[in-house]
């Protein structure tokens, strides 16, 4: 057959291929609403109907909004009758006047067909992907592949996760790489695990012998590693937006490191994801909750509060609880329900009321954005810690009805000695006369003050405790009942020595609400403010109190003690309801809600849900189709640098479909049931995959077929976090710091990098080994955090961020080839390789070693030797020069020195041929395979 | 002629410097190929436009044809009285000392004001000025004598009463933190005209940073690149752009050659493009270190410059800053944000007074902005540089009386209902007054420009359209007016 003969033949043949399938053609595969329907919605339509507009009276967020009558009279949609339905008259239509969508491209013959058969198929709702439940998948079988090379394709693969990588791999005809050569493998495991580069030791090890059993015992000593916590804390430190500060405008101090401490220590004791979550959202709903399980809860005191003279506390506390709400659905159910605060949500079917129900939840914790950060937690010590068990073993011996009163009058002194709660803010009041809301912060009485405190229910308290601030010595503060002169509650004879204390006084109890009127009068003569910054009404819970007042008092008085911001629900009296903003609007209250979670996801709620305890109960419970998800799809995004869900803090509509869906849910699946929610297991099982242990090389045939790796066709290769970049610089030149925990710590920073409003706080650098602690430990300031982690795209921490964006920018080259702190680590490089030299190539060559983890190639090292020359030959000339290059740089350059270190200790030629290798230093650590996790 | 000798001079200085830099052709700029830098690069004008033409991503060009090529936004932090400044109320002198009427408290709330505060009369003497007669007071003398060139809007207003929500909502379009803030959004949509300096610089005096803190020259969800870079005038002009001390210039020289010869080596083996985005930005860093130090050096300005500006090499002010300013978008820097604090004035303190307090703040910055736009207008760069001054709100026409007692000093109240912002340059008409207040100035009664139209028109300025410049992030279009702004099209020239 010649060429053209074929040629017709073939059209011949295909022709009646079509005619074939026209008549014959089996009945088309019935259309996903989840896959083709939805993306479709929700880039043609939703934007004008949806769940902020709904033009037309349609939108297609929900079934019932779509099938129904338009503004127009036309039914949107009528199911199986594509025919009868305006959509698709008014997306077929001639007349782009009458043509939708009315602005950009008409949709296309195969999109209206598409909707066309789904409308005849019923218009069937599907659900969206990630709200179904997480079942357990199959694993799929092995692809058939006509490679004939077995190693890399066939039964390629160690554990299952690789028998779903392979699979797609092979479904898009490329094939997986070889596995990273030994020092590279061990490099990438020691800084995924542990976050810093592994020792020398562990590489020539492992090397040696580099077998199964070898890499498991390597993967168990790092998962043992203490840096571990470190590490994985780090990373959620930015979900929890932690921060030393407050932020906004004053932007003072917070402490509240306890909070990062709990983090390392849960990491590193491999807390199940379960009890994880459930002690940060709620761990004070807990019964008779511990002092650890308290500080858990500061995730969510992390919000940040406005000290801002002039500020409102209720728009603050409004914010913070906005942020709450925010913050859950973000980092453990992927669900931006920030989109529903002002009305329902674009894409998803969550609707604006849903907001204000989950809003509900966090409604009733105790904070309200006041100055001194209440509530917090008080960790006591020593003496502290034994008038504590002193005052448990008096209430162990009070006779009393039952253990269930004694446990409750325990309880009741506890909560008063450790949190102080809960109080009477100066906002509450009403200033009547000569009296003011000192700097938003204080209760000010000027003489003759008088304040309110309206419609307040003392009910059986008849303690008052008053936190004073200024107090005058002499005069009296009244408290009446109903007016200025009704009912007296209470006579205060003011006292000098109560100045700054806290000091309890007696009140009458009274059952009914009534406004109270606190009325302020100076000694005669006498002109004196007085002021205070809190009360707590309370009742003592058995007769008898007054026994314990002083050392209640004396606990509650003392100075220094250690505390950390906590949550605490409201109770009775002093309980919220919840109301809808309309638009978002805090100041316009729409309807009243209760406490729930989006009708979405009904079908995993097994009991009512009324408060944080009951959320973070079904946000764990193994129905929830989001938690496992979007944990495991985090996890897998440190390790290879994207998730399996690239848009890791969005799972909805709008966020990106998983790559390899069947094994997200396989991960997921096994997360809860077969790793039992323990974040160690789960990462032993990643990386101990093949498709972790890759080489990160890549083809040019590669990365045009799959640039960004999504098919997993190769190990990951990804730049540092700002944290390890700056741990792992001091790791290697052997100067990092391993102590653990405690206050945050101040290296070297530029001078005048702290400035703000009406704040003095000053950077003060930190002396010894707190110079060289890992990142985790630097002084986090919102509004100014530490220069050279923010240049490597360290958030502000102001709010939650899921997902840091990796930059590549001149900055950072910047900061690590002239900070102090990346030039110190090059001077110590080459002050420990002359200490043991042999030479100055074999120096060189160490430190290659050290930080790269391989010997240079020839030609690599040529460059360096060339570097060393022409800098040994410049401070040949300028001994000066040298000196300079191998003193700490922040002696030299900035004000706020912490102390003098010593000065170079080198003789002449020592000195610059010690200058020429820092330089060299400098050059390797500024290399990209030495910032880049290869 | 003094100008024209000094042109010559930077001429041939920006010759030599082009000459040992050589940007994009040979040496270091060979392996060039991508990040911020131009040329070369995938970001490349070129490329752009071809990608423009392809339908891609049009990033990087204007909507329409700009009217302005940069921007130079000078922000009292703090919020100047307008009432003091360039809001003349005959009427609200004959109502001074008297109690504020209920009709003007009813309903609202303030940051300090507390119970019935009095009215308060102007704490200046006004005049009009040009032949547009403008009303200025003498608390500005040089300014007026650039009223011709000046558009005021005199009925802006906001939603937030505190500093920080205020200023995030003017340069972020969001009370809340977290929003790309307005340079950001510049440069993102325009890319960078620049190989040597970042796009988006911020210049700060008064001592402090604003109140909204970084956040107001943040990148928010937009990746960091597009965030605004800080230069101080102390200490390093950018962070960490000078070598340490005890490494000559030409050692840094070559220990970036041979970084990048072998990270180039690397590429060869590892084929990751990323790397040839990290050679490309080391050259970067060392064009920075080259220039940065030498535009931020103001000590080489000659006399009759630094003194129409009130500089002196050295300080840190306002007067510097805006020296400053002009010579970097003299260098194609794309948006320069300068904020100076201390703008505050409740009268908590004769600092804070509207008399001396206000006096002296305005003696700080006045010859200045008077001056940067005489210099902008004599080298032929005003028509394509938008100025634009204001503060994050205005201020109450009554007398602040903080917690209900009067304050020691003359002080008005944060006010979110009027205040004055005015823009010069860049396509804006000169000589107009826009909008109208009441007679004591406290609503806006003709013309309101809300905070969301002044970005909406300093982005059309550069040929943005707002409504199209938008950024997806968690599944939604962001942009910088939120679903609001209307450009203020009367004052376009």
């Amino acid at each position: 057959m010649g060429a053209s003969r074929r040629l017709l033949f073939f059209i011949g043949t295909a022709v009646a291929g079509v005619i074939l399938f026209i008549f014959f053609a089996p009945p088309a595969k019935s259309v996903d609403y989840s896959t083709e329907v939805k993306p479709l919605l929700n880039k043609k339509c939703i934007a004008c109907h949806g769940g902020v507009k709904k033009s037309g009276g349609i939108s297609f967020l929900f079934r019932e909004e779509m099938i129904t009558e338009g503004e127009s009279g036309q039914m949107a949609v009528v199911p199986g009758r594509p025919g009868q339905s305006e959509v698709i008259r008014r997306i077929t239509h001639t007349d782009p006047e009458v043509r939708m969508p009315p602005e950009g491209v008409p949709l296309t013959k195969e999109e209206i067909d598409l909707l066309s058969r789904w409308i005849e198929e019923g218009a069937e709702w599907g659900e969206h992907w990630a709200y179904k439940p997480i079942e357990h998948s199959e694993l799929p079988a092995y692809p058939v592949s006509n490679s004939s090379n077995e190693n890399t394709t066939g039964k390629w693969g160690l554990n299952e996760i690789d028998r779903f990588v392979i699979k797609k791999l092979v479904d898009e005809g490329i094939y997986p790489n070889e596995p990273a050569d030994c020092a590279s493998l061990v490099r990438r495991l020691s800084l995924d695990l542990i976050g810093l580069p592994p020792t020398p030791e562990m590489v020539e090890q492992f090397c040696k012998d580099p077998n199964e059993d070898h890499y498991q015992a390597l993967v168990d000593t790092l998962l043992k590693d203490p840096a571990f916590g470190e590490h994985w804390a780090s990373h959620w430190l930015d979900l929890a937006r932690y921060a030393d500060t407050k932020g906004f405008e004053r932007d003072v101090h917070r402490e509240i490191w306890h909070y990062r401490d709990w983090l390392i220590r849960a990491f590193n004791q491999d807390m199940p994801y379960d009890q994880f979550t459930v002690e940060q959202l709620a761990g004070d709903l807990l019964p008779n909750p511990t002092a650890d399980q308290y500080t858990a809860t500061a995730f969510h005191r992390n919000t940040m509060s406005n000290d801002e003279g002039g500020t409102d506390n209720e728009e603050y506390r409004v914010q913070a609880i906005m942020d709450r709400v925010n913050t859950t659905w973000g980092v453990w159910l992927g669900t931006t329900m920030n989109c529903v605060q002002c009305h329902s949500h674009p894409y998803d079917p969550i609707r604006h009321e849903d907001f204000y129900s989950s809003y509900a939840f966090f409604n009733n914790s105790r904070d309200e954005d006041t100055h001194h950060d209440s509530p917090r937690y008080r960790y006591y010590e020593d003496t502290d810690s034994a008038k504590v068990d002193s005052i448990r073993a008096y209430i162990q011996a009070l006779s009393l009805p039952s253990g269930e009163v004694r446990e409750q009058a325990i309880q009741s002194v506890a909560q008063l000695v450790y949190t102080t709660e809960p109080k009477i803010h100066p906002h509450y009041f009403e200033f009547v006369e000569n009296s003011a809301h000192g700097d938003t912060k204080t209760l000010v009485f000027y003489p003759n003050g008088l304040v309110k405190l309206p419609k307040f229910t003392i009910g059986k308290d008849s303690l008052l405790l008053i936190s004073f601030g200024g107090v005058p010595d002499g005069g009296t503060l009244t408290i009446h009942r109903d007016s200025r002169d009704g009912p007296l509650i209470s006579t205060i004879e003011l006292k000098n020595e109560y100045r700054g204390k806290n000091v309890f006084f007696p009140v009458s109890p009274w059952k009914e609400a009534a406004d109270l009127y606190f009325s302020y009068t100076p000694a005669p003569g006498k002109a004196d403010n007085l002021s205070m910054t809190w009360m707590v009404f309370y009742q003592p819970p058995f007769a008898g109190f007054e026994p314990i007042e002083k050392d209640v008092l004396s606990l509650l008085n003392a100075r220094g003690v250690l505390s950390v911001p906590v949550m605490m629900e409201s109770k009775d009296k002093y309980e919220r309801t919840t109301q809808v903003f309309e638009r978002g609007n805090w100041l316009v209250h729409g309807d009243t809600v209760q406490p729930g979670v989006p009708g979405v996801f009904e079908n995993s709620v097994n009991a009512p849900l009324t408060n944080r305890l009951d959320l973070a109960h079904w946000i764990t419970s193994p129905q929830n189709p989001l938690t496992a998800r979007v944990a495991v799809n985090r996890f897998w995004e440190q390790l290879f640098g994207r998730g399996l869900v690239e848009t890791s803090e969005d799972f909805g509509s709008q966020g990106a479909l998983p790559s390899h869906p069947k094994l997200l849910d396989k991960l997921a699946y096994r997360f809860m049931h077969t790793h039992q929610w323990r974040i160690k297991s789960l990462l032993r099982e990643i990386v101990s995959s093949a498709t972790y242990r890759q080489s990160s090389t890549v083809s040019s045939a590669k990365l045009e077929k799959d640039p960004y790796n999504i098919l997993l066709s190769r190990g990951p290769r990804v730049r540092l976090s700002a944290e390890q970049v700056r741990d792992q610089t001091l790791a290697v030149s052997g100067l990092l710091s391993k102590k653990m925990y405690g206050p945050p710590v101040m290296p070297p920073q530029p001078d005048g990098i702290w400035s703000v409003v009406y704040n003095g706080a000053q950077w003060v650098p930190s002396t010894g080994e707190d110079r060289y602690r890992r990142a985790v430990y630097t002084y986090w300031r919102r509004t100014s955090p530490y220069p050279s982690m923010v240049s490597f795209d360290a958030p502000s921490r102001e709010f939650c961020v899921v997902r840091r964006i990796r930059t590549n920018t001149p900055l950072q080259a910047l900061v690590a080839l002239n900070d102090p702190v990346f030039l110190e680590a090059a001077q110590a490089l080459a002050k420990t390789s002359s200490l043991r030299s042999k030479g100055v190539e074999e120096d060189m060559q160490a430190i290659f070693q050290k930080a790269i983890y391989r010997m240079p190639t020839q030609s690599e090292f040529q460059q360096l030797r060339q570097v060393y020359q022409d800098a040994l030959t410049e401070y040949q000339n300028d001994e000066q020069a040298a000196i300079d290059l191998l003193t700490p740089q922040d002696q030299l350059l900035f004000n706020s020195v912490a102390a003098e270190m010593p000065p170079p200790d080198c003789q002449e030629k020592e000195c610059a041929e010690l200058a020429a290798m820092t330089v060299v230093a400098n050059v390797i650590l500024n290399l990209d395979a030495f910032i880049t996790k290869e | 002629m003094k100008l024209f000798e000094e042109l010559q001079h930077n001429y041939h200085k920006h010759r030599t410097r082009r000459h040992f830099l050589q940007q994009c052709a040979t040496g270091l700029g060979a392996f060039a190929m991508g990040g911020l830098t131009g040329c070369g690069t995938p970001n490349s004008p070129e490329d752009k436009l071809m990608d423009a033409l392809a339908g891609k991503n049009i990033l990087g060009i204007p909507h329409f044809a700009p009217r302005a090529k940069r921007v130079i936004f000078l922000h009292m932090a703090g919020a100047p009285s307008q009432l003091e400044l360039f809001d003349y109320k005959p009427e609200l002198e004959k109502l001074d000392g008297l109690d504020c009427p209920p009709s003007l408290l009813e309903g609202k709330r303030f940051a300090f004001i507390r119970g019935v505060p009095k009215m308060l009369g102007p704490q200046a003497t006004f005049r009009q000025h040009g032949e547009s007669g403008a009303w200025i007071s003498d608390n500005l003398p040089h300014l007026a004598k650039s009223a011709d060139d000046i558009a005021f809007l005199k009925a802006c207003h906001t939603d937030q009463f505190n500093h920080a929500p205020a200023q995030l909502l003017l340069y972020t379009g969001f009370a809340n933190l977290g929003r790309p803030s307005m340079g950001s959004w510049v440069t993102y949509g325009l890319g960078s005209e620049n190989n040597n300096l970042p796009s988006f610089v911020v210049l700060v005096s008064g001592g402090k940073t604003p109140s909204a803190g970084k956040s107001i020259w943040g990148s928010g969800f937009l990746p960091t690149i597009y965030q605004g870079v800080q230069c101080r005038s102390k200490g390093d002009p950018v962070l960490y752009v000078s070598d340490p001390v005890g490494m000559p210039r030409n050692l840094r020289k070559r220990t970036i050659e041979a970084i990048n010869r072998l990270n180039e080596e690397h590429y060869q083996d590892v084929g990751d493009p990323e790397i040839l985005t990290r050679i490309g930005q080391y050259e970067m860093a060392y064009r920075m270190q080259m220039s940065v130090p030498e535009v931020m050096d103001i000590s080489q300005e000659p006399e009759h410059i630094l003194n129409l500006y009130g500089a002196e090499p050295g300080a840190a002010s306002f007067a510097n800053n805006c020296l400053l300013a002009r010579k970097l978008v003299e260098n194609d820097v794309r948006f320069v944000q300068l904020f100076d604090w201390g703008w505050d004035a409740h009268g908590t303190g004769a600092d804070t007074g509207l008399r001396a307090g206000l006096q002296e703040k305005c003696r700080q910055i006045d010859q200045a902005t008077a001056a940067l736009l005489t210099d902008l207008k004599q080298r032929g760069l005003l028509e394509e540089t938008l100025v634009v001054w204001g503060g994050e709100f205005g201020r109450t026409p009554m007398q602040e009386n903080r917690n209900g007692k009067i304050n020691p000093f003359k002080g008005r109240d944060h006010h979110t209902e009027a205040f004055t912002t005015w823009m010069a340059g860049g396509g804006i008409k000169g000589g107009v007054s826009y909008g109208e207040t009441d007679e004591i100035g406290y609503y806006g009664i003709k013309d309101r420009v809300h905070v969301h139209d002044l970005q909406a028109t300093v982005l059309h300025q550069l040929g943005l359209n707002h409504e199209k410049l938008t950024f997806q992030f968690q599944g939604r279009d962001y942009r910088l007016t939120d679903v609001h702004g209307h450009v203020v099209r009367d004052i376009l020239a």
